[in-house]
């Protein structure tokens, strides 16, 4: 059934978030702010003050306790959400894993912003890579009207598998860029997301248990094999819920990765977040000039969707993968890590490269994209490259 | 309940039968033992106050016993006592 009701608003990304948090009416959320994610909790507590919501707002001293809140209120069964960036992020570090561990379905935007040093507020993807082995569940949308409708999507699939969920968006470029967001009705909404059913509750006095447990040698790597379980029903859960979400109100949204222009691909870039709409754009001017080249946008990066990567590439003769972020492993940024040690079973690989570009919010303009496709057809004509190229850096 | 495997266990590695904590036998790396001399003993219930570990158990206002399968060791209760009616021995290998 097909309810294309939407409502046109024109939105930031973190108006977009906001109001989606407003629809979905989370029974807690406990943040502290953040640029560039602050507008997000912002206009919330204007959603509370206002009797919008009936939401419990706890405003905090650090995200530190921010995240400590998150785990407490969800533990005890409720619907729980948060936002924050960058150096919000890393110092939720600790208590991030053990949000997951706990299996609580917290739901977090984060506008993603460079870490200190040297101190900088803008757009790149070091702070949720930072939290990348935390164990949530990590997408990247790749502009506002995404991040709307993925946070709604990502409560389902949060309260579906019991993990948490870090829904990201690129700090400034699109949590400050004003687009044209279509909303569905509260009521919507509210079917979609429907009730939590936690899987225990500390309130729950009939049945006591006991959290977070000192967990030795005995049975910590257990526990640990037991938390990836949720992770790989994740993988099943994911497409599930957007397939529903699509069908129902008639979007096309990705669960793992959107191709574009994929079909009879020579070779592809592989980019996430805001940087993929830069590329499409290229990949369209290019497409008209005679060379076949495709987009693979990632959403999805953990679970990692290393299945659907071999499938995609097969037949490419070269990739060009997208890095946001810095690894310091010397071979390039994380993303073209994963994606490359995805390939390395195939027997045929296609030639990849990595691109390191747009640190601390560095523009990504489309002349940038040409070098990123023009490189990748020459590495896929057999030229021979570097590990990874730095782009738009004053070399 | 016990476990086999990692499939046996509860998601979030919560702990469902509770109290579980008498099933941890804290007893086990104690390197001395109280003697307990129940001629000198006033019951005056100091030890029992202090025993951090709930080790000394009493029953109708007096010393019943030691139970060292908690007991750690500690000598609080010996150092505490104002008869010397406890004694702190060297466990027997
Ligand atoms: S030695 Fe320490 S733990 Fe043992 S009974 Fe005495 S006070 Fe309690």
């Amino acid at each position: 059934m097909k309810t294309k009701a939407f409502i046109k608003h024109a939105l930031t990304g973190n108006e977009a978030a906001a109001y989606a948090m407003k629809q979905i009416n989370p029974d807690v959320v406990a943040a502290y702010p953040i640029t560039p994610a602050t507008e997000i909790v912002q206009i919330f507590s204007k959603y509370v003050s206002n009797g919008e919501v009936t939401t419990e707002f706890v405003p905090v001293e650090s995200e530190h306790s921010a995240m400590s809140v998150c785990v407490g209120a969800s533990a005890s069964g409720a619907r729980v959400m948060t936002a924050t960036a960058s150096q919000g992020l890393a110092l939720m570090h600790e208590i991030l894993y053990i949000a997951a561990s706990l299996r609580l379905p917290i739901v977090m935007v984060v506008g993603n912003r460079a870490l200190s040093g040297p101190i900088n507020i803008h757009c790149d993807h070091s702070d949720a890579m930072g939290s990348r082995d935390s164990g949530w569940i990590q997408m990247f949308c790749e502009n506002a009207n995404e991040v709307y409708h993925t946070v709604i999507m990502a409560v389902k699939i949060a309260e579906k598998v019991n993990l948490p969920c870090m829904v990201g968006m690129d700090g400034f470029i699109i949590t400050h860029g004003m687009e044209v967001i279509e909303t569905i009705d509260d009521e919507e909404v509210k079917r979609f997301i429907s009730k939590r059913t936690p899987l225990y509750s500390v309130l729950d006095i009939e049945k006591p248990i006991t959290i977070g447990p000192l967990d030795l040698f005995d049975w910590y790597f257990e526990h640990k094999r037991s938390q990836l379980e949720g992770m790989l029903q994740a993988k099943k859960v994911i497409p599930e819920v957007v397939e529903e979400y699509n069908q129902r109100f008639g979007t096309n949204f990705p669960a793992f990765l959107e191709t574009y222009r994929m079909d009879d691909a020579e070779f592809a870039i592989i980019s996430m977040s805001s940087a993929a709409g830069t590329m499409k754009e290229a990949i369209d001017i290019k497409r008209e000039e005679g060379l076949k080249v495709g987009l693979l946008r990632i959403k999805t990066t953990r679970p990692f969707p290393y299945e659907i990567l071999r499938e995609k590439t097969k037949g490419l003769k070269a990739i060009g993968i997208m890095d946001r972020a810095e690894s310091w492993s010397t071979m390039g940024g994380p993303l073209s890590i994963e994606v490359k040690s995805a390939l390395y079973p195939l027997d045929k690989r296609p030639f990849a490269i990595d691109f390191v570009f747009g640190l601390g919010g560095r523009e990504f303009p489309i002349e940038d994209a040409f070098k990123i496709i023009d490189i990748t057809r020459k590495l896929s004509e057999g030229e021979e490259f570097p590990e990874f190229v730095h782009i738009g850096l004053k070399e | 309940m016990k476990f086999k495997s990692w499939k046996d266990l509860p998601e979030g590695a919560i702990v469902r039968d509770v109290p579980t904590s008498p099933e941890f036998k804290t007893g086990d790396w104690k390197s001395r033992t109280p003697k307990y001399i129940p001629e000198k003993c006033t019951h005056d219930l100091l030890c029992w106050l202090y025993c951090p570990d709930s080790a000394i158990h009493v029953k109708d206002g007096k010393i019943e016993k030691f139970d060292l399968d908690y007991c750690k060791g500690c000598g609080i209760c010996a150092s505490i006592c104002p008869q010397d009616a406890i004694e702190m021995v060297e466990e027997e290998v």
